[in-house]
This record gives structure tokens, sequence and C-alpha cells, in this order.
């Protein structure tokens, strides 16, 4: 037997194969989010208020959840497309699923294509899924001290939405604490608290997904 | 369950490298896992036996596991300290503008193999 020095992250491949499907995904000019949450922390809510409130934009889904017929359905009757992921009952995404779910729905029909990971708050942050940019969901009842709980989350995340803040006075949630704590991890995040049920907070977000369209839809230009 | 993913990429990750060394049986494989990378080794043996016997050049091998600490870098006063002991905030200065250096890893270091 000989000895052969390898000196690889486990990582190394999925690495490679996100870079890879990320520069595609800049060159066709479709913007690609990794929407990374807890389970129950209301993602479907907030993507269909975010469908029906942007109705020029094309918004596609990709379904990562296990019981996500129901939200398959609930994504299906606003209009949007979506397909179901098969992670092969792992707890994350990675950039080779993503790319099969991404060649199945198409590039030319969509501007925005969301990936609606698995729920959980850990294995996703480790997997580069390939997308452009990653977004997570923390919802005022799973509390303000998450962030210290799930460093890597919120570190690897571009943008925080707090949603159901409508449900702001039944716990307590410390809004300027939680933040804090978010931005002594990552002090480059965007953070919007919404409420899906309300409408309230939602145009600042969707002004910034807008805006984030039409910069990969320059990027291809170029 | 996040160990099985583990072991899947590490799987891939072989089985490429054996096509490229012209590998025909591993005997062992050296991984490197940092003291902070999430990795419950206990779970991670059991779900490596499990997969190693299903997989024709892996399913003799042995896995060798060496742990790395994890080392904390302080912004403020520039002093390393070890991450599990006192978390984000420096012993020394109190300060939280601190990096983890190392610790959150997972390499494949190195493996024995038969070629052709």
């Amino acid at each position: 037997m000989k000895v052969i020095e390898l000196k690889k992250s486990v990582t190394d491949s999925n690495d490679r194969d996100a870079a890879l499907l990320r520069r595609e995904l800049d060159e066709k000019g479709m913007l690609l989010i990794n929407l990374m949450s807890a389970a129950g922390s209301g993602k479907t809510t907030f993507l269909s208020r975010t469908i029906t409130d942007l109705k020029d934009l094309r918004i596609a889904v990709i379904e990562a959840d296990i019981e996500s017929v129901v939200d398959a359905e609930r994504i299906a009757k606003l209009g949007a497309r979506s397909i179901q992921a098969h992670t092969d009952g792992m707890c994350h995404m990675d950039a080779g699923m993503t790319r099969e779910a991404v060649e199945s729905i198409g590039t030319d029909e969509t501007d925005v294509l969301f990936l609606e990971n698995i729920g959980n708050l850990i294995c996703p942050a480790e997997y580069d899924t390939g997308a452009q940019r990653n977004v997570m969901i923390l919802s005022v009842p799973e509390g303000d001290d998450k962030p210290l709980k799930y460093p890597l989350m919120f570190e690897n995340s571009n943008v925080l939405i707090i949603t159901k803040t409508d449900t702001m006075s039944y716990f307590d949630f410390d809004m300027d604490k939680c933040i804090e704590r978010v931005r002594r991890l990552n002090p480059f995040i965007e953070i919007f608290p919404v409420s899906a049920k309300t409408g309230e907070g939602m145009d600042e977000w969707e002004k910034w997904l807008i805006r984030e369209v039409q910069e990969t839809k320059n990027r291809r230009k170029r | 369950m996040h160990e099985m993913g583990i072991v899947l990429h590490i799987a891939k990750t072989l089985n490429e490298t054996a096509e490229e060394e012209k590998i025909t049986k591993i005997g062992s494989v050296t991984l490197q896992v940092g003291e902070v990378s999430g990795i419950i080794t206990d779970l991670f043996v059991d779900c490596w036996n499990y997969f190693k016997v299903r997989n024709e050049i892996l399913k003799d091998s042995e896995l060798k596991l060496e742990t790395l600490p994890a080392v904390t870098f302080c912004g403020d006063c520039e002093k390393t300290y070890p991450t599990v002991k006192y978390g984000r905030e420096c012993p020394y200065c109190g300060s939280y503008e601190t990096w983890l250096l190392t610790g959150n890893e997972c390499i494949i270091k190195e493996i024995e193999a038969e070629t052709l």
C-alpha cells in the first residue's frame, strides 16, 4: 500500500460545482436565491406575499422541503412555477442537486428563482448551493437569541428577513438586541423586519429584490 | 442527517481520486476534523461503516480521525485563545471582534491505497 496525500476539504468538490453554477447563472442573467430558515418560520407565506406583490417579476420556486407538496400547491395557486427537488433524505441541498433542479425548471422564462432549502439552521449553511445570494429567515417566535446559537447561518447570509413582526407583542423578542447580535457576526448583512400577513416592511425587501434582479441582468450584458 | 451527507461527499472525492490514481483498494482514510466543525464523531463513524461496505473501493478501509484544535484570533489585542473554552469573547481584553482561525475544517488528509 502506498500513502497518497490529499489535503482536500470535504466540501472541495461541492465548492467547485457551486462556483461553476454561479458563473453560468450570471452569464444567463438569472438570479438564484438560496432561501434558508428553520421549519415553520413562514418561508412559504413570505414567498407567497412576494409573488403576489411583484406580478411583473417572473418568479419560480424550487421546493426542497420533505413535506412540500402542500407548499408547492400554495405556490402554484399564485401562478408561479415550482418544482420539487430531491435531496435523497439529506439535510441540505448541495450544488449538484441545485443544478439538476435549475436545469429542469429552465432559466429562459425566469427572472428570479428561489431555492426553498431544507428547514433547519445548521446544515444548509455549510453547503454552497451555487446561488448568487443567500437569504435567511428568522421568525419572531423563534427568539432573538438564535444568532448566538447558529452563527454560521448568519455569517453566510447576505440578507436576514425577520418575519411575523405582527406577533411581537406576544413574545419577548428584542429587535434591537437581535440586530446587534447579527451585526456582530456579519456587519454587511441587510436586515428587513417584515410581516407577510399585514404586509408591513415588505416594500423594503421587494425593492432590494428588484434591484438585485436588475443587477444580475446587467452582469449578463457586460 | 448531516454526517451521512459528509460521508457521501468524501466518498465522491475518493472515488474520483481512485480513478485518477488507478487505485484498486483503499486501506485507510485519515480525516482531520476541527473541534467546532459540528461533526459528531460517533455518529460519523456509524455512517461511515454503514456506507463503506456498499462501496467497492472503500469496503475494507479503516477510518482514522485526527482532531484539529479550535483557535480564535482577537482583532483588538491580537492574541489567540482556545475557542471551545472561551467562545466569542476574548479572555484577555473582553472584545467581541474575534475570528475563528482554525477548528471548523473537515479535511481528507491522506489515504493508504493499492494501485494497479
